[in-house]
């Protein structure tokens, strides 16, 4: 029984059929990819682990819970940070406190009135920020703007906003899109280092086969709303189904 | 100004300052920036009667002394107004178009207190505060449910249903096109109903009359006489409006202040963050409808009278004017931006032709009369127009209001002794930067 257990989902969106059918178990402490070509359903099927969108049928169970009908917010409370496609991080606000509010949410809950003591007064949630900072080494960057940060510090900021919240899933879709060779292998240095500091469960949503393949230890391939297969990296890679429907070519040449 | 009311912009040079001024315990739970703000505004608004009657009260420039009980009344409580919408505009993000509303309701709510209970102000304010706050959660409550223009329009769709109902089917309740005005038959069951004198009693304060004035005058020969009026209104509101300013730094310093800024900067991060942000809107929309009803509380405790206009979308415009001009988001701001429009429209709008003939009467006739055809469309009963281009110049090259000139200001006052240092500049670039 995995940590997360998506059943029968399905998911139509007027004639297209974006989700047919999807089964997906994630084992606890590993690092799951969803791979296939575009139009797939990867972003659809992230969506609907996070409340986004609500599946027509089936069953999405995280940790014993269904995440279904819940909102956002709450899905969060759960125990399951996103990362995005594009980092979103609050831009108008310092490094600091953008890592602060996930600590207030953690902390806190959903909502608290807390609006009489002074935010520098909370010093439990500043050291928990500080650590995570010095943690992610953005130390020196605490008290700038989170606009004025690099696309690979942005990323690397939302991820700390994540992990400070120690949560038990973090889903990321596709946390390289659009970064150059150099950033791309930062940022799954940066994975590794989170995966092996931490327990923790990612589930990854790539295009990018290089980094599936040095992060992944399983992976998902759909192709048009459906499970080809699911096994382990090296599986995949020489699997024929794989190389018809995602690939087209020789495995050598697309990994 | 020396100390900077900026806020939600940090930058490099402010973290280390603050680090250092931490460890000292601040004045009522402020930092030294707000301290000194909060300590600004307390000696601005107790020195007002002298400060704004600059010009000897004999001279042709008396007019423009705003000094008069009845226009300080005003710059406070519009104050109040403002600082409460900058909780909601300046944090959240949220342009309500409907804040007059909750004025007016507290209008109508102050003044039923003094027809039903006594001419006791605190009596009118707590209706008014408690009155705005039940209807601000009922209009927030549906309002909030969309973002963006959707969420002004239906502000605005409420503010002015108020309006209309208040002007018409609600007469019995509102007084209609006469607006509520207080009776002699009133019953005023903690109170008179009628002095002894045969009159309607005034609002005052445990007996001490709002209308209450006390002359200063102060002669320097060869120059004039000054006169400074010391009003107790006046100086009830600035008792008030102090404690709302220091409030809003509170909330403007406090983790639920943060998740405010938070909703304006990415309300999509905040709820995959595990936080709900209707609550946090819905409370500051709640916060600010309670300083619009002790605003509104406040305007009638100085002259018992309410009328229906006070809802009209005119008087919801005017506080958004206000805040923008004086620059959203900042703690100061608001209470600048009040204190200019209700200067140009209570000082402005009086100089007429005659006055300006006056002036210009050193010219040649022909000149003067040039000079008068030029400058009249402004002035006067123009003044809305000189609003209009100051509020154009301010958005254009002030984007943060009449703060953000302030603080260019004191930048190019204090590069000279700075340069040894090198971060406010480099600081300033990102910030700029981060604004486009």
């Amino acid at each position: 029984m995995g940590i997360l257990e998506v059943k029968n989902v399905s998911k139509r969106f007027g004639g297209l059929q974006a989700l047919g059918d999807v089964n997906l178990s994630v084992a606890e402490n590993t690092v799951h990819a969803i791979i296939g070509p575009n139009g797939a359903g990867k972003s659809t099927l992230l969506n609907c682990l996070v409340g986004k969108l609500i599946p027509d049928t089936g069953s999405v169970m995280f940790d014993g819970q269904s995440v279904l009908g819940r909102k956002p917010h709450e899905i969060n409370q759960m125990g399951i940070s996103r990362v995005f496609q594009t980092p979103e991080i609050f831009g108008d606000l310092s490094v600091l406190e953008n890592v602060m509010i996930p600590c207030f949410a953690h902390r806190d809950g959903a909502f608290a009135l807390n609006a009489w003591s002074a935010v520098r007064r909370q010093t439990g949630v500043r050291e928990q920020a500080e650590a995570i900072l010095e943690d992610m080494n953005m130390t020196s960057a605490r008290d700038i703007h989170a606009a004025a940060l690099s696309r690979g510090d942005k990323r690397r900021l939302e991820m700390a906003m994540c992990l400070v919240q120690e949560p038990r899933l973090l889903l990321l879709d596709e946390p390289t899109a659009g970064m150059a060779r150099a950033d791309t292998n930062n940022t799954i240095d940066l994975l590794r280092e989170i995966k092996e500091k931490r327990d923790i469960t990612m589930c990854i949503i790539e295009h990018d086969m290089h980094v599936v393949f040095s992060l992944a230890e399983r992976i998902t391939v759909l192709a048009q709303g459906t499970p080809l297969v699911e096994d382990v990296p090296e599986a995949i890679k020489g699997h024929p189904k794989v190389q018809e429907a995602y690939l087209g070519q020789p495995a050598e040449e697309a990994a | 100004m020396t100390a900077n009311p900026e806020l939600g912009r940090p930058d490099a040079a402010r973290g280390t300052r603050t680090a250092a001024r931490r460890e000292r315990s601040g004045f009522l739970g402020l930092t030294g920036r707000d301290a000194g703000l909060l300590l600004l505004v307390i000696v601005l608004t107790m020195a007002a009667p002298v400060l704004l009657n600059p010009f000897p009260a004999t001279s042709s420039l008396a007019q423009f002394n705003a000094g008069y009980p009845d226009l300080m009344q005003r710059f406070v409580i519009f104050g109040i107004f403002a600082i409460g919408f900058n909780i909601l505009f300046g944090l959240t993000g949220y342009l309500s178009f409907g804040h007059a509303a909750f004025l007016g309701a507290g209008s109508f709510a102050g003044v039923w207190m003094f027809k039903l209970l006594g001419m006791n102000v605190l009596l009118a304010i707590g209706a008014s505060m408690a009155v705005a706050a039940l209807f601000s959660l009922m209009v927030g409550y549906v309002s909030l449910r969309r973002s963006g223009i959707y969420f002004s329009i239906l502000t605005l769709a409420f503010a002015q249903m108020s309006f209309a109902l208040a002007y018409s089917v609600l007469t019995p309740i509102t007084g209609g096109e006469t607006g509520l005005q207080l009776a002699l038959n009133d019953p005023r069951i903690l109170g008179e109903s009628v002095t002894a004198s045969g009159n309607i009693p005034l609002p005052s304060l445990f007996g001490l009359e709002m209308r209450t004035t006390e002359l200063v005058t102060f002669r320097i020969e060869g120059l004039g006489v000054w006169a400074f009026p010391f009003n107790v209104g006046y100086y009830f509101c600035a008792a008030v409006m102090i404690v709302a300013f220091y409030v809003s730094i509170r909330i403007f310093r406090s983790p639920f202040g943060m998740m405010l800024r938070a909703v304006k900067s990415n309300q999509q991060r905040l709820n995959y963050t595990g936080v709900s942000s209707r609550p946090y809107t819905l409370a500051a929309f709640v916060i600010s409808g309670v300083y619009a009803g002790l605003a509104g509380g406040l305007l009638v405790s100085m002259d018992p009278l309410a009328g229906a206009e006070r809802m009209q979308w005119t008087a919801s415009g005017e506080v958004v004017l206000m805040t923008i001009l004086g620059g959203a988001g900042t703690l100061i701001g608001p209470v600048l931006g009040a204190g200019l429009i209700k200067y140009f429209e209570n000082i402005f709008s009086k100089i007429n032709k005659g006055v300006l003939e006056g002036w210009f009467s050193v010219f040649p006739d022909g000149l003067s009369d040039v000079l008068v055809t030029i400058v009249y469309p402004f002035v006067g009963k123009g003044w809305h127009l000189t609003l209009g281009i100051v509020f154009m110049l301010v958005v254009i090259f002030l984007p943060g209001g009449l703060v953000e000139g302030g603080q260019r200001l004191g930048r190019v006052f204090r590069r000279s002794d700075r340069k040894g240092l090198g971060v406010e500049a480099p600081a300033a670039d990102t910030r700029a930067k981060a604004e486009e």
